[in-house]
């Protein structure tokens, strides 16, 4: 019988390590006791405890064991999910001697308990699904060979470029003949802002979600990719405005200057205005974000210090959250129509303006108003497999739409109307999850995007963000990055060299640029890039094939 | 790599003439068929220039639906020409090849040339689409003073097949295409020179962009836009839809399908233009490796290369007589007696341009304008 007082005589009630998506391997006889590990851990999942241990000794010529009892210094991992390991490592990488390092436990029941206190579990990253992607099974299966010869992508010359702007049809170009030279008539018909950029941007991702030298990290990254290598590569500021200086400095030519729900920022971007030297390179329009469909963005209380809470707009620590909506907009026309025009006429019809949606369903209905709007740019989707930087994660792993399909069935809704070169589409979510850029674009290009968004991927290639789809570390929403990436915390994001993020940025994207010029070249494609061009893939499954209109190569 | 050669001259000649020129260059091409389009008839054509003629092959029972077809649109019959077959080894024989001159149905007697244009295409495409799933009819052209001939085989065996080597079928603009079989099943409607509404072209080398380019246009809402059984067609309704529908200069073609770099466009004077036509026809850019040849309503006769030129291709001859081929041994068969030394090979930028009934070459550069 149990005794009366209620005092238990096991440890039956607690959580088995087995629970534990993370199980903490420490080796006792390599630890030195330096407690590096236990002080980095971003969770507080181990910690420093004194265990009393039955120890047989034997001392002398001759065996003589001995039992003793001591009290042990050790390193345990904490039965509290709250307080779980999330895998992320920092403990490997501080430990002098090789004595511990978390492992991915296959069976953890993880998700049964973190609701304590009634509320759903909330993290950063994506969603947490490992399986390789349909976008990472497209193939290239084109190849010009013997009948033609393939392109050499060391030697003949390439243009890896796209755009975003609103394209006239041919039919409506005001364009006259004089005596056998084409002018243009400028004052007949409205033409829209256009820019040429590299096929690959780097999506929204704000000041406040990003820690000051991940976002200036970037930033360099983008400003050296123009001014010193020529690539036009633009980045997305996210919602959150972006630092004053940058607001009127030469260089605003190379952002896209977000707006979503929240306002957030834009008191200081209106300001900034009549001081611009530059117009930015677009205005995107944040309506949904594939991570987490439906929801608003989310910049925990945590995250918000001094210079976060200066460039918002709004007081220190207190939880920012953006309405799931555009709140002054009740339809479709005004939501959309409404705010392009506004945009568009804040900086006198000169820069593109698009909006962002997250993959779904229902993307051909925005995508057949926006057709019918003059002045939308571009429609961007953001797919399912996108990341963020805080929200629940019923809402990242089981909300949204794949890329692949959305966007194509969204191309070929345009190529129907004839429409397929007027508004470019913009593709995000997933691309590089498991680290094919240049293919996993190139795909997406092939199937019609005329440019694509990557957020985590740039994270992980630049600063070594630790977070996979095993739902390790994807502390973001913490403010407690043990990498500096996603944290307000000088303590965190000092580990982080803006240097050497700008430094990876370009890298990154030097490389992507020879890929998918090998991947172009022997398609035979180097002049314009291959938008629908979707004789060039394959793929191994005859049900995706036929969605995809695509060849079946097994 | 299919052969292509071309002749346009003030005089009119024989169509056996380019088949010749494609024999030198018979390492080329594998036999798979001979495609030949006539401009500018002389012969037994010479006076039937205003009524237009429709080129085909049909069996005995597409020949009735087709007789039926026309008459029930109101045209009459005027002229009939048939070749007089010469049996061949190799080149199955079909029922009946023709080229029948028409008269417009008489609703059509004022009409604009325009209005009758669409006429004539709609027609053809309609009789197309009768004959196509039993290939019953095949229609290649039907348009005033063009003929197109078309069928599998050997081209000089083709010829002979078809009787032109006696024939006395003449014409001003001669094209031929000895065609290499590459991606696409052998089928008579993938045979080169293609022919709507006054242009034509024929092009060698495999087109790598040739599904954006088919999407765009057939998105045209243009009824032409229809057949690429080949995916040099393309090249013909690219040609029709910058000069035709869009009113275009015939050197705009060669901004459209080969667009300068920003930097190149700078020098331009019609820069401003340029900026827009490289965006607005963005899907319609060629990546090559292609030459392509071809004829405008008027007679011009042209030659344009890919933005690398990773094709070959020659136009030499003599005032009243060029020829416009893929390779010089062609050349030297159709035009012997000229200067060599004043042979164009067309570079990357260039667009060679020969004015109607030979007078004229001129190269126009792109890089200048």
């Amino acid at each position: 019988m149990e005794p009366a007082s209620g005092i238990r005589l096991d440890h039956n009630h607690q959580l088995s390590l087995k629970e534990f998506p993370y199980i903490i391997r420490w080796r006792d006889d390599r630890c030195k006791r330096c407690g590096k590990c236990t002080a980095v851990c971003p969770v507080k999942a181990i910690e420093p405890t004194v265990r009393v241990q039955r120890i047989v000794k034997s001392e002398g010529p001759v065996p003589t064991p001995t039992a003793v009892r001591s009290i042990t210094h050790v390193v345990e991992q904490v039965k509290d999910m709250e307080r779980c390991c999330t895998g992320c490592g920092s403990c490997t990488l501080v430990c002098p001697n090789e004595a511990i390092e978390p492992e991915f436990n296959p069976q953890h029941k993880f998700l049964h308990y973190k609701n304590k206190g009634g509320e759903g579990y909330k993290r950063g990253g994506r969603r947490n699904d490992p399986s390789i992607s349909t976008l990472d099974r497209l193939k290239f299966a084109r190849i010009s060979m013997l009948t033609d010869p393939a392109l050499d992508a060391g030697r003949h010359e390439f243009r890896v470029r796209s755009y975003i702007g609103r394209i006239l049809p041919p039919e409506e170009l005001p364009l006259k003949s004089v005596n056998g030279k084409l002018i243009v008539d400028k004052e007949s018909i409205f033409i829209p802002p256009v820019r040429e950029i590299f096929p690959i941007m780097i999506g929204s991702m704000s000041v406040g979600a990003l820690s000051p030298p991940m976002w200036e990290g970037l930033a360099m990254g983008v400003a050296y990719l123009n001014e010193v290598e020529g690539m036009p590569v633009v980045m997305c500021s996210g919602e959150g405005g972006m630092p004053p200086r940058l607001l009127r400095s030469k260089y605003l030519k190379y952002f896209i200057i977000q707006i979503a729900s929240g306002y957030f920022g834009w008191d200081e971007i209106i300001h900034a205005i009549p001081h611009m030297v530059e117009d930015p390179a677009a205005i995107e329009i944040k309506y949904g974000q594939g991570a987490k469909p439906g929801d608003g963005g989310l910049l925990m209380a945590q995250k918000v210090l001094k210079l976060i809470a200066k460039i918002r707009g709004v007081p220190q620590f207190v939880d920012l959250a953006s309405p799931p909506t555009h709140q002054t907009k009740y339809s479709i026309e005004e939501a959309v129509a409404k705010m392009i025009q506004s945009m568009s006429m804040a900086w006198g019809f000169r820069v593109p303006v698009y909006p962002k949606i997250s993959g779904t369903r229902t993307a051909r209905a925005v995508l057949n108003n926006l057709a019918r709007n003059p002045y939308a740019a571009a429609l961007s989707i953001d797919g399912e497999d996108g990341g963020t930087g805080a929200a629940y994660n019923v809402s990242m792993d089981k909300m949204g739409h794949p890329i692949v399909s959305n966007l194509r069935e969204c191309y070929l809704d345009l190529v129907k109307q004839g429409k397929q070169n007027e508004l470019p589409l913009i593709a995000a979510g997933g691309i590089g999850k498991k680290g094919n850029l240049a293919a996993n674009a190139a795909a997406l290009i092939m199937l019609g995007a005329s440019a694509v968004a990557i957020g985590k991927y740039i994270m992980q290639a630049a600063a070594d963000c630790f977070g996979d789809e095993y739902n390790r570390c994807n502390l973001c929403n913490t403010g407690k990055c043990p990498r500096g990436i996603t944290t307000q915390d000088p303590k965190l994001y000092r580990r982080l060299d803006s240097d050497k993020v700008a430094e990876r940025v370009v890298e990154v994207f030097k490389a992507a640029d020879v890929e998918l010029k090998k991947i172009f070249a022997p398609m035979g494609r180097s002049t314009e890039l291959p938008i629908g061009m979707s004789d060039g893939l394959s793929i191994d499954d005859q049900a995706i094939a036929e969605r995809l209109g695509i060849s079946y190569a097994c | 790599m299919c052969r292509l050669a071309a002749i346009t001259s003030k005089d009119y000649i024989s169509s056996i003439e380019p088949v010749l020129a494609l024999e030198t260059m018979k390492e080329g091409h594998d036999g798979s068929g001979l495609g030949l389009t006539l401009k500018n008839l002389g012969g037994e054509f010479e006076k039937l220039k205003k009524y237009p003629i429709l080129s085909g092959i049909c069996s005995k029972e597409g020949k009735k639906t087709l007789d039926d077809f026309m008459k029930k649109h109101g045209f009459k019959l005027r002229h009939e020409w048939t070749p007089k077959i010469k049996p061949i080894k190799g080149i199955v024989a079909r029922d009946y090849y023709f080229a029948r001159a028409y008269d417009y149905p008489a609703s059509y007697a004022g009409k604009s040339m325009q209005e009758k244009e669409e006429l004539l295409m709609n027609t053809r495409l309609a009789i197309r689409k009768i004959g196509e799933p039993d290939e019953s009819i095949f229609a290649f052209s039907f348009y005033p003073d063009v003929i197109t001939l078309k069928e599998v085989g050997d081209p000089l065996e083709v010829a002979e097949f078809f009787g032109l080597d006696k024939d006395g079928l003449k014409a001003k603009i001669v094209f031929a295409q000895g065609r290499q079989n590459t991606n696409y099943a052998i089928h008579l409607y993938a045979c080169h020179p293609f022919f709507i509404q006054g242009y034509c072209s024929m092009t060698n080398g495999e087109n790598t962009a040739f599904v954006p380019i088919r999407e765009f246009l057939m998105s045209r809402g243009f009824p032409g836009y229809i057949g690429y059984n080949s995916d040099s067609e393309v090249f013909t309704h690219i040609l029709h839809y910058t000069v035709r529908q869009l009113k275009f200069p015939l050197t705009y073609y060669k901004d459209v399908i080969t667009p300068l770099k920003a930097a190149e466009i700078e020098q331009r004077k019609d820069k401003e233009a340029l900026k827009l036509i490289k965006q607005s026809l963005r899907p319609l850019c060629i990546d090559g490796p292609n030459m392509v040849i071809g004829f405008i309503p008027d007679g011009t006769c042209f030659m344009v290369q890919d933005s690398k030129k990773l094709r070959p291709g020659v136009v030499g001859g003599i005032k009243g007589r060029y020829a416009l081929m893929s390779e010089e041994c062609g050349v030297d068969r159709a035009v012997p007696k000229r200067d060599r030394s004043k042979d164009i090979f067309p570079m990357k930028y260039d667009m060679v341009i020969v004015s109607p009934d030979a007078q004229e070459v001129k190269v126009w550069n792109q890089l200048q304008g």
